[in-house]
């Protein structure tokens, strides 16, 4: 079992509290993971991105080689497009659709959600609102990781504790209402013809 | 057997914590921030009375961290690459003086430039000092060469570089982590004149270490780090140092790369095994990520020999990061690629934050600058380094840290007045005091803004070392009370920034302005935990 996931967003927009979770669930199954990411300049507004690697093998490279990732979950659609040439043929691009306007040329949003959607294989939807029915704001980050997880071939259950270990000393409520947004993801993605590459 | 998930700067601390030091000493820089902060969010460390407190610059670092090595104690001084260069003076000196307690300089690298000024490679700073170097492959090599490293460092009494990328430094993977090893007594140099770096006392100091030159061979031949894994393919021989030989073997999943390789993590070169390799085989490729340091040794001046593969002759890029398809392409192996960057995706560079102090600053500065003339604000590095970009387009300059304030000097003593310096407040105290004294002596026309954000804000909000002392600092140098002017840099202040400014260009000497108000960022983490209370 082998998965190279593009996790990309703006700077402070949560793709690391994603990539932590997976972290911790694929550790749970007793998987090596290997997880590059920025720091720096870029953290400050611009673009970001983290390379995410889970096998059941030693893992080599930290980053993923072009035309191979399995996964992009992005937290922004702009931003969901930008690692194009890193997903493989048969990959999946998992976006929130809510943009994140920091720039003044920022392309009109229904050209770019139509452009998203013209790719193979995609989920696209809004988050942010899925986020604020549940009534768990600031966790549309976590219900896209929902929406990508029957991706990861990793149980839910393994996510879950992902969850707990990473928002734990947060609190309850912080924890519960994340694990409602990974579910509240999750039934999204049921909305699609999901067929995983293996 | 304890395992945990470690970027590779936080391998580089556990390893040191658990190699026995007993300080770590740094400024923060990326990508080397992380390394220092581990240590500070330690339990162990915290138990064992660890030092772990910021330094003023990358120097005052070095010299802290040979201070404790003099006095008998493990240390480690981190920092980032250019910050190797504020620090050459005593890191060149410490081989010569040599070391008492275990002395490890870390530095990372950032090829490609993801957070730099520049992609220089320090282990040509590892041979200028002729010391050994030692470069991890993965976490794990971090942490074995962090722990390790100190018992090589007091073996040969020398001090010891590791050299580490952005790549390694900021990625995730299993470490398996050993004992803690005991800090070391309080003990002195055995010989009172060690340190004392006299010419007649430095010549001996100098031949005890080029004495010590086949003994860092000699280690580097029989270290662990160095390995040759035999190949059947000897039309290729491949010599892999650091994080390229992950990328090297990321194209040979099943690890059956049918060529020969040399597997570097240790410095100086080993020559038993490049010899085994470059004799052996027909052709030599050399992945090193960096300058072609390797390269350059092997295929020597004339280029006489074998054909060396690598950035010299076009086989790899000659600048920027590799990565696993680079690899692919020099082996002539088959890659993927994926579908472009559709037109639609803008880019989208880093900005200051919504509601920062520095937007305020040059806002007024835009304006007040009108008439004064354009192209003569020097500036620096930090956040506020955003403002050369739209929608400000502010600042003229960004070389070094404090190069704003020497750079306005220069400016103005070849006549560009009024010539204008913006400094943030941790730069100013890493590197701009002693500028601002040149100016102050020559009463240079000169006026420095310093942007006070109250924190080492760009590397994510570390404490600044003369927060609130900025103005009796200013002051104590010998800018004038009257013209050091403190100002609060928020919207409703405008036009009182703008004239204060105005008038301080017009005046022909040293002026302060001190735009004081505390980084929103370290501003709201702190009332975050301040409510948690």
């Amino acid at each position: 079992m082998k998965k190279d996931i593009i996790l990309s967003g703006v700077g402070g927009q949560g793709i690391l509290s994603i990539a932590a979770i997976i972290g911790f669930a694929a550790l749970e199954r007793n998987l090596f993971v290997k997880q590059s990411e920025v720091h720096g300049m870029s953290q400050r507004g611009g673009a970001v991105q983290s390379h995410l690697r889970i096998s059941d093998k030693e893992i080599a490279s930290d980053l993923i080689p072009y035309g191979e990732a399995d996964l992009i979950i992005s937290v922004e659609p702009m931003e969901s497009l930008r690692y194009l040439p890193f997903l493989s043929i048969d990959g999946w691009i998992i976006t929130n659709t809510t943009p994140f306007i920091n720039i003044p040329n920022y392309p009109d949003l229904e050209s770019l959600v139509t452009k998203i959607n013209s790719y193979k294989n995609v989920i696209a939807f809004n988050a942010e609102e899925i986020a604020k029915n549940i009534k768990a704001p600031k966790t549309s980050n976590v219900v896209i990781l929902g929406a990508a997880s029957p991706f990861l071939e990793v149980p839910y259950e393994n996510l879950k504790g992902g969850i707990k270990t990473l928002f734990g000393r947060k609190g309850d409520d912080i924890v519960t209402m994340n694990i409602n947004a990974l579910y509240a993801g999750i039934e999204e993605s049921k909305k699609y013809s999901i067929k995983p590459s293996s | 057997m304890k395992k945990l998930l470690l970027l590779g700067a936080e391998a580089i601390a556990q390893g040191a914590i658990d190699g026995g030091i007993s300080g770590i000493y740094a400024y923060p820089g990326t990508p080397s921030t992380e390394i220092t902060e581990y240590v500070q969010n330690s339990k162990i460390a915290a138990e064992r009375k660890i030092h772990s407190k910021w330094s003023a610059n990358e120097k005052t670092a070095m010299e802290s961290a040979l201070g404790m090595s003099y006095a008998g104690k493990r240390a480690m001084v981190c920092m980032k690459h250019v910050g190797l260069n504020v620090a050459a003076d005593p890191f060149i000196n410490s081989a010569i003086t040599g070391v008492n307690g275990g002395l490890i300089i870390t530095v990372a690298d950032d090829p490609s430039m993801h957070s730099s000024q520049n992609e220089q490679d320090s282990r040509y700073f590892g041979k200028f000092a002729l010391i050994p170097i030692l470069e991890p492959a993965n976490q794990q090599e971090a942490y074995d060469m962090a722990r390790d490293g100190f018992e090589l460092s007091e073996k040969y009494k020398s001090p010891v570089l590791i050299r580490i990328t952005t790549r390694l430094s900021h990625s995730r993977y299993g470490v398996v982590v050993k004992e803690t090893r005991a800090q070391n007594n309080n003990s002195l140099p055995d010989d009172s004149k060690q340190f004392v770096l006299l010419p007649a006392i430095a010549r001996k100091r100098y031949k005890i270490l080029l004495e010590n030159q086949s003994n860092f061979l000699e280690e580097a031949e029989n270290s662990i780090f160095n390995k040759y894994f035999e190949g059947n393919d000897k039309s290729l021989g491949i010599i892999a140092c650091g994080i390229a030989h992950n990328y090297l073997m990321e194209n040979y999943p099943d690890r059956n790369c049918p060529h020969p390789i040399v597997k570097i993590g240790q410095y100086p070169l080993p020559k038993n095994l490049i010899n085994k390799v470059y004799n052996e085989c027909n052709e030599i490729l050399i992945l090193e990520d960096g300058y072609p340091f390797i390269e350059e040794m092997i295929k020597g001046f004339f280029d006489t020999g074998k054909v060396i593969n690598g950035r010299l002759n076009g086989t790899l890029p000659r600048d920027g990061e590799l990565n696993p398809t680079i690899v692919a392409k020099a082996l002539g192996i088959e890659t993927k690629e994926g579908l472009p960057i559709p037109e639609i995706v803008a880019n989208r560079p880093p900005e200051l934050c919504n509601g920062c102090s520095h937007r305020d600053v040059y806002e007024a500065l835009n304006e007040a600058m009108k008439s004064f003339g354009e192209k003569r604000v020097f500036s620096d590095i930090g956040c506020y380094t955003l403002g050369a970009l739209p929608p400000y387009n502010a600042i003229n300059s960004c070389v070094d840290m404090g190069a704003s304030i020497t750079m306005a000097k220069g400016a103005a003593d070849a006549g560009l007045t009024p010539s204008v310096a913006v400094i943030g407040d941790s730069t100013f105290t890493h590197s701009g005091i002693t500028g601002l004294l040149d100016a102050v002596n020559e009463n240079s026309p000169i006026t420095v803004i310093i942007s006070d954000n109250s924190a080492v804000a760009m590397t994510g909000g570390q404490q600044s070392s003369a927060t609130g002392r900025l103005k009796e600092i200013c002051i104590g140098i010998g800018v004038e009370p009257e013209h050091v002017r403190v100002l609060t840099p928020v919207p409703k202040y405008h036009y009182e920034m703008v004239d204060v400014m105005k008038e301080e260009l017009s005046y022909n000497g040293v002026s302060v302005i001190i735009a004081e108000r505390e980084c929103i960022q370290t501003a709201s983490k702190k009332k975050k935990e301040k409510s948690k209370e």
